[in-house]
C-alpha cells in the first residue's frame, strides 16, 4: 500500500513516527504552519519556526527516504494581534521560493472573529500575487459551520481565485458538501476524539463520492495518530473497496490536488 | 468559473466494493457503537448525578440525541447542526477560551 499525508505536523512528533510511518507505506508527508501551543512573541519566532519548517524538518524526514513539504502562513490560533500578524505575513515571501514550500497555509478561522477575517484576506492576497496553492483550516467544534460559510463566501469573492487550487480541511458531515459543491477540494481529518473517525470518513465517501478528497492525520502534539490515513484504508477494506479504490482516495487524490504545484515530486512512483 | 464534479455514481461505487450482504456491516459496528452508546448513557447520568444537568453542553446533548431514534437519515450532519452556532456575522472580539463543541447564544 502507498499513500500520501497531506497535512501532518511532523515538528511535534519523534523520529519513531517517521519511522512508522514510511513502515506503513507513506511516500510524502506535508506539514502545514500552525500553532505551537503557545503564541510567539515576535517575527523572529515565526521566521525561525519558517526555517525549521523548510530546513531542518525536509533533512530530518530525509533521514528515512520520506519527502517532506511545507505549507507556510501566520495561523489563524495567532491572528488576533492584528500588528504582528502584519509583519508575520510581509516575511512570508522569503520562503516561498524555498524547494519544499507548496503554498499558503493552514490560513482559515479560529473563533471566527474580525481580526482573523483580516489576516485570512491578507494571506488570499498573497497567495493570489504570488500564485500560490491554499490550504485553508476551518475553525473547530461549534465553529466549524460558521467559519466554514465565512471562508467559502470570501474565497468566493475573489476572481482571481481557482477553487480547483484550493483544499478547505477538517471538513464534517455538515461543511463537506458546500465545500464540494463549490468547487474546492475537501480535507477529511482523522482524530482520535474530535473531527472525523475512519468510519464517518468512509461514510462521506460513500455519500458524497471520493473525487477531490483527501485524508489525513494532522497529527500534532495534541491526541492524534499519525497513522490514522493506513488504519482508514483497513476500514474501507473491511468494507469491500478494492485496492485501486484505496489508492485513489490515499494516494492519487492527494497527487492530484499537490502536483499543481510544480515542487511537488514524488521519485519512483509513476504517474498511473 | 467553478466547474463542479458530481459525486461518485452510484454504480461506479459499487464496482468499486465487493459485494456484503447488509448484516456485515452491523457485524463490523455494532458492538463499538453500543459502547459509545453506553458511553453517552452513562455520561448524562454522570452530569445529572453530579448536578450539572442543565449545563447547556448537556442540554445541548440531549436534544442532539433526539435525532438518534427519529427515523431519518444524514443523523451525524443533523446533530453537528444542532450542535454549531447558526450566526453569520464575524465576532468583534473573540470569546474566551477555546471552543467547547455545543452553542450558546449571548456565551462570552
Amino acid at each position: 500500500m502507498r499513500y500520501i499525508e497531506p497535512h501532518g505536523h511532523m515538528v511535534s512528533r519523534t523520529t519513531d513516527d517517521y519511522r512508522a510511518m514510511v513502515t506503513a507505506g507513506c511516500a510524502a508527508v506535508c506539514e502545514p504552519a500552525f500553532w505551537a501551543g503557545y503564541d510567539r512573541s515576535s517575527v523572529d519566532g515565526f521566521r525561525d519556526y519558517f526555517r525549521q519548517l523548510t530546513r531542518f524538518e525536509p533533512a530530518r524526514a530525509a533521514k528515512y527516504g520520506l519527502p517532506h513539504y511545507s505549507w507556510i502562513c501566520l495561523n489563524p490560533k495567532e491572528a488576533e494581534d492584528l500588528v504582528l500578524a502584519r509583519d508575520v505575513v510581509a516575511i512570508i515571501p522569503e520562503f516561498l521560493s524555498e524547494p519544499n514550500v507548496l503554498g499558503i497555509g493552514e490560513i482559515g478561522l479560529n473563533r471566527n472573529t474580525r481580526n482573523e477575517v483580516t489576516a485570512f484576506e491578507w494571506h488570499v492576497e498573497l497567495a493570489i500575487r504570488h500564485s500560490q496553492l491554499i490550504l485553508v483550516h476551518t475553525p473547530h467544534l461549534e465553529d466549524k459551520l460558521k467559519g466554514t460559510r465565512l471562508i467559502l463566501d470570501l474565497l468566493c469573492a475573489h476572481r482571481e481565485i481557482d477553487p480547483a487550487r484550493v483544499i478547505i480541511d477538517h471538513v464534517e458531515e455538515h461543511t463537506i458538501r458546500q465545500v464540494l459543491d463549490r468547487g474546492f477540494w475537501a480535507g477529511i481529518t482523522l482524530y482520535p476524539e474530535s473531527k472525523s473517525s475512519p468510519p464517518r470518513a468512509v461514510d462521506m465517501l460513500e455519500l458524497c463520492g471520493r473525487d477531490r478528497i483527501w485524508l489525513n492525520s494532522a497529527c500534532d502534539w495534541g491526541v492524534s495518530d499519525p497513522l490514522a490515513v493506513p488504519k482508514t484504508a483497513l476500514e474501507m477494506r473491511r468494507r469491500g473497496y478494492t485496492d485501486d479504490f484505496v489508492d485513489a482516495v490515499l494516494f492519487r487524490n492527494p497527487r492530484q490536488f499537490l502536483s499543481q504545484c510544480p515542487k511537488f515530486q514524488l521519485p519512483g512512483h509513476d504517474a498511473t | 468559473m467553478v466547474s463542479k464534479t458530481p459525486p461518485t455514481s452510484k454504480a461506479r461505487r459499487l464496482r468499486q466494493r465487493a459485494p456484503m450482504p447488509p448484516t456485515a456491516i452491523v457485524d463490523q459496528g455494532f458492538v463499538a457503537a453500543r459502547a459509545m452508546l453506553l458511553d453517552v448513557a452513562a455520561f448524562l447520568d454522570r452530569v445529572e448525578r453530579y448536578g450539572a444537568k442543565s449545563d447547556f453542553r448537556c442540554e445541548a446533548m440531549r436534544s442532539a440525541a433526539k435525532f438518534l431514534s427519529d427515523g431519518k437519515p444524514e443523523r451525524a450532519r443533523r446533530i453537528l447542526e444542532r450542535l454549531s452556532d447558526p450566526t453569520r456575522a464575524p465576532l468583534a472580539v473573540a470569546p474566551r477560551g477555546a471552543a467547547c463543541g455545543a452553542w450558546k447564544k449571548g456565551r462570552k
